[in-house]
C-alpha cells in the first residue's frame, strides 16, 4: 500500500488507478468501489465508465492536456497528474492550469515519481494530496510543506503575488 | 543596489535550510545522485571533473564592495584563493568541499548573496548592461525590471523542472552589450508609439549547438504585462518545450519546430488568461524596485578638468588606457571605467582574494562603494569623477591591473574548458595565453584595433564563440585537441552569427593562423574600418585562401 498524503496527513488510499493500457473490460474486473482511469480510456469508453457503479476519477500523464477533457472537470473529484520521472515538470502547469484557470475546486492528486523534494512546489501549483513513491519517508514528506514560508509568485494556494501583499 | 527586506530574507534562509538538509541526506546515502541532481545544481553546485563547483549569482551584475569582501572571503577560506568570473555574471569558485557548500551559502546570504537557479534547467540568472543607469544613450534603466524578473523566477514552483536551462537578458541602452538577442529570452525597453516606455519581447535565441538569433514574440507591451508576458512564454515551452532529446530541449528548437506563427498564437491564447490577472505589475511595485537604482549622490562637477587633461597629455600611456577603458557617462563631470581581467597568462575572469578586496577598495574610494561584472569577464566602476581618472589609473598601475587591451584583440572571452570542465573537448585557457603571447606589444594591438575573439571548449558554447568575431570551439577528433575558426560573429544590436572558417587546427597552428587572419585584415583595410566591418565587406573568402593557401 503506498502512502498518500492528504491535508498534511497520512491517509489510506481508497483509489484504485488503472493502467494506461486498461480497456473497459477493466472497470468490470476491478474489486474497488472507485477507480481513477487514464485518460484515454475515458475518451475511448465514455459510456461504460459512465456506467461504472462506483466512484470514478481520472489520471492524466505528463504529456496529456487538460483542455482536453476542460468541459467536463467538475464531473471528477479527483483528478490525479502523473509524473513518469520526478524531473517532468509538465504536470506543474497542468495543475495550475487547473487551479488558476479552470477554477477547479475538486482534489488534484500527484502520482507517480512522487518525492519530497519537490512536493512543497507541487502544493504551490494546486496538488492537495500526494501519492508518494513507495521509499519516501512519510513524515519527512509532510514537513516539507514548511520549506518555505512565503512565495514571490502568484500560486494556486496565493493568487496575489508577494508584491501585491508588501 | 536593491536592499533584501524581511520576505527576501526568509526566503533565502529558507532555501539554505532546505538544502543543508538535502545535502545531509546526500551524504547519508538518502537520496540518490540523480535525485540530489537537480537539487544541487539549482542550488548552484557542480561535480566537476576535479571537484565541485559552485557558482555564485551576482544579479545584473551588481556588486557592492562588502559583497567583493564576501567574495574574496570565500575565494580564500573555502577555495585556493581564486574565483572566476564568468561570461554570465556569475562568479564561479572551482575547489569548494561538497560539505562546506551549505556554510559558504550562509555566509553570502550575510550579503545578500546566493547560488540559487545559477544552474539546472531553471529560470537562471537575468543579465544586462553593465552600464546600465549610468549610459550616456539609455532609454530607461534596466536593473529595476531585473530585480522584478528576480524576484518572479525565484523559486518560481511551476517552472523548477523545465525541458532545458532558460536564460533571459535585458537592455534599456542603445548600444546592447548585453547579447540580448542570443538568450532564451531578450527584453529591450523601448518607446511605444504613443511614446510610453514599454517592452519588445523576443524569445528562442541561442549558442550552443544550434546557435540562433532570438524572434520578437511581442512588438511591444505595456510595463504592467511583463510578468505576464513571461509567464505565458514559459508556460508554453514548459508543456510543449521537447524532454526526449536534451540538444533539442531549448525554446529555439521549439520555436522552429512549432513555427513562430503558431507559437505566437500559443503564448497569445495562454497570456490570454494571465492578462491583467494577479500578475500584472503594479506601479506601485515598479516604484518600489526603481527606488534602489536613483543616481547616487554626484557633485557638480565639469567634464575634461585639467586634473584629466594634463595626465592625458603628460602620460602616453594613461592617455592609451584612457581610451580603451573609459566610456562617457551621462553624469557631466564622471566616467564609466572598466578594468580589463586579462593579463596574459591567467585566465580569462580569474580573480584573486587580494585583487577582490583591492577592486572593493577601489569601489569605494572612487565609485559610490559599488561595482559591476561583465560578461565580457571584466569589472566596471560606473560612476567616477574625471578629476580622479588618473588617481584610479595610478592604483591600477601599481597592482597590475591597468591592463589597456579592452576590447582589443587580448580581451578574450574563454570558458573554463577542459583544464576545469568535465565537457570539455579541449582545453581553451591555453589557446587563449598563446594568442595573448603571440600578439604581446601594444603596437600591433593597437594596429589591429578593436575585435571580439571568444574561446568555447565544446560545443555548449560557454565562451559564446558564435557571436565573436573570431570565434574559436574546442572540437575532438579521434580524441585528438582541435580547434575549429569561426569569422564575422556579434553580439551587439546587429547580431550576427559567426561562419566557420574550414577545417580545424592543431592548438599548435591557432597564433600563426590569428597573425594570417589579420593581415588579410590589415592589407585590405579601407579608413578606419574595424576587423568585423572589413569582415562584413570582404565576406570570408580571402580570409580561407589566406589561411589555407598552400605554402609553397
Ligand atoms: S563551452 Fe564546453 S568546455 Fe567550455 S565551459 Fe562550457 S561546457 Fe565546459
Amino acid at each position: 500500500m503506498q502512502n498518500l498524503i492528504k491535508n498534511n496527513e497520512l491517509i489510506t488510499d481508497t483509489w484504485e488507478i488503472l493502467e494506461k493500457s486498461s480497456g473497459p473490460d477493466a472497470l468490470a474486473a476491478s474489486s474497488t468501489n472507485s477507480i481513477m482511469v487514464p485518460l484515454n480510456l475515458w475518451k475511448l469508453y465514455r459510456n461504460e465508465a459512465e456506467a461504472y457503479s462506483g466512484n470514478i476519477a481520472i489520471w492524466l500523464d505528463s504529456d496529456e492536456f487538460i483542455s482536453e477533457i476542460k468541459s467536463e472537470i467538475d464531473e471528477f473529484s479527483v483528478i490525479a497528474l502523473n509524473f513518469p520521472v520526478f524531473s517532468d515538470g509538465r504536470s506543474y502547469t497542468t495543475a495550475r492550469e487547473l487551479r488558476q484557470t479552470l477554477n477547479y475546486e475538486g482534489e488534484i492528486r500527484a502520482i507517480g515519481d512522487v518525492l519530497r523534494d519537490q512536493i512543497f512546489y507541487m502544493s504551490r501549483c494546486g496538488f492537495d494530496s500526494f501519492l508518494l513513491r513507495p521509499d519516501q519517508d512519510a513524515q519527512a514528506c509532510i514537513d516539507a510543506f514548511r520549506d518555505f514560508q512565503e512565495s514571490y509568485q502568484s500560486t494556486s494556494v496565493n493568487q496575489n503575488p508577494l508584491f501585491r501583499r508588501r | 543596489m536593491y536592499q533584501y527586506d524581511k520576505y527576501d530574507e526568509q526566503m533565502l534562509d529558507d532555501r539554505i535550510a532546505q538544502f543543508r538538509d538535502q545535502t545531509k541526506r546526500y551524504i547519508a546515502g538518502k537520496l540518490s545522485d540523480a535525485e540530489f541532481l537537480p537539487l544541487r545544481l539549482q542550488n548552484g553546485l557542480y561535480i566537476q571533473r576535479l571537484a565541485p563547483m559552485l557558482r555564485v549569482a551576482i544579479p545584473y551584475g551588481m556588486l557592492s564592495s562588502q559583497q567583493l569582501r564576501k567574495l574574496s572571503f570565500i575565494a580564500n577560506h573555502f577555495d585556493k584563493g581564486y574565483g572566476h568570473f564568468t561570461t554570465r555574471q556569475n562568479i564561479q569558485f572551482n575547489w569548494p568541499a561538497l560539505e562546506d557548500i551549505p556554510d559558504i551559502l550562509e555566509s553570502l546570504a550575510e550579503v545578500q548573496m546566493h547560488a540559487i537557479q545559477t544552474s539546472g534547467n531553471c529560470i537562471r540568472n537575468t543579465t544586462t548592461d553593465q552600464f546600465a543607469g549610468a549610459a550616456q544613450h539609455e532609454i530607461e534603466d534596466s536593473r529595476p525590471y531585473c530585480e522584478i524578473i528576480r524576484q518572479w523566477s525565484s523559486f518560481h514552483p511551476e517552472f523548477a523542472y523545465l525541458p532545458r536551462k532558460f536564460k533571459i537578458a535585458v537592455c534599456g541602452t542603445e548600444i546592447d552589450q548585453a547579447a540580448t538577442q542570443v538568450h532564451d529570452i531578450g527584453i529591450y525597453i523601448v518607446k511605444g508609439s504613443d511614446g510610453e516606455v514599454g517592452f519588445r519581447i523576443l524569445a528562442g535565441g541561442g549558442l550552443g549547438r544550434t546557435p540562433i538569433i532570438g524572434k520578437v514574440i511581442f512588438e511591444y507591451i505595456e510595463k504592467k504585462h511583463l510578468l505576464t508576458a513571461l509567464e505565458a512564454i514559459l508556460r508554453v515551452y514548459n508543456q510543449l518545450g521537447r524532454r526526449d532529446n536534451k540538444y533539442k530541449a531549448r525554446i529555439k528548437i521549439l520555436i522552429k519546430e512549432t513555427g513562430l506563427e503558431k507559437f505566437k498564437a500559443l503564448v497569445d491564447q495562454e497570456w490570454d488568461k494571465l492578462k491583467d490577472g494577479a500578475l500584472t505589475l503594479t506601479d506601485k511595485e515598479i516604484k518600489r524596485c526603481s527606488s534602489y537604482f536613483i543616481a547616487p549622490p554626484y557633485l557638480a562637477k565639469e567634464n575634461n578638468p585639467t586634473q584629466l587633461t594634463k595626465p592625458l597629455q603628460q602620460n602616453a600611456l594613461f592617455n592609451s588606457w584612457y581610451s580603451q577603458n573609459v566610456t562617457n557617462h551621462k553624469k557631466i563631470g564622471y566616467s564609466i571605467v572598466t578594468i580589463a581581467l586579462k593579463e596574459t597568462g591567467v585566465a580569462p575572469g580569474d580573480v584573486t582574494d587580494r585583487q577582490l578586496d583591492y577592486l572593493a577598495d577601489l569601489a569605494d574610494e572612487f565609485s559610490f562603494g559599488e561595482a559591476r561584472v561583465t560578461h565580457h569577464q571584466n569589472i566596471v566602476l560606473a560612476d567616477v569623477e574625471q578629476e580622479q581618472l588618473y588617481n584610479l589609473w595610478n592604483k591600477l598601475n601599481k597592482k597590475s591591473m591597468a591592463s589597456m587591451n579592452l576590447n582589443l584583440l587580448t580581451d578574450i572571452i574563454c570558458c573554463p574548458g577542459g583544464d576545469f570542465c568535465a565537457l570539455a573537448n579541449a582545453k581553451s585557457i591555453p589557446i587563449a595565453e598563446s594568442i595573448q603571447r603571440r600578439f604581446n606589444t601594444e603596437e600591433i594591438l593597437k594596429e589591429i584595433g578593436e575585435v571580439r575573439i571568444n574561446i568555447s571548449g565544446c560545443m555548449n558554447a560557454c565562451g559564446h564563440h558564435h557571436v565573436a568575431n573570431i570565434g574559436i570551439l574546442g572540437v575532438d577528433k579521434k580524441g585528438q585537441e582541435f580547434f575549429q575558426i569561426s569569422l564575422g560573429g556579434s553580439s551587439k544590436n546587429n547580431a550576427s552569427l559567426g561562419k566557420i572558417l574550414g577545417p580545424a587546427f592543431s592548438r599548435r597552428e591557432i597564433p600563426t593562423v590569428m597573425e594570417k587572419i589579420f593581415d588579410v585584415y590589415l592589407d585590405n583595410r579601407v579608413d578606419s574600418e574595424e576587423f568585423i566591418d572589413t569582415y562584413n565587406r570582404l565576406g570570408i573568402e580571402p580570409f580561407k585562401n589566406s589561411v589555407y593557401a598552400k605554402s609553397n
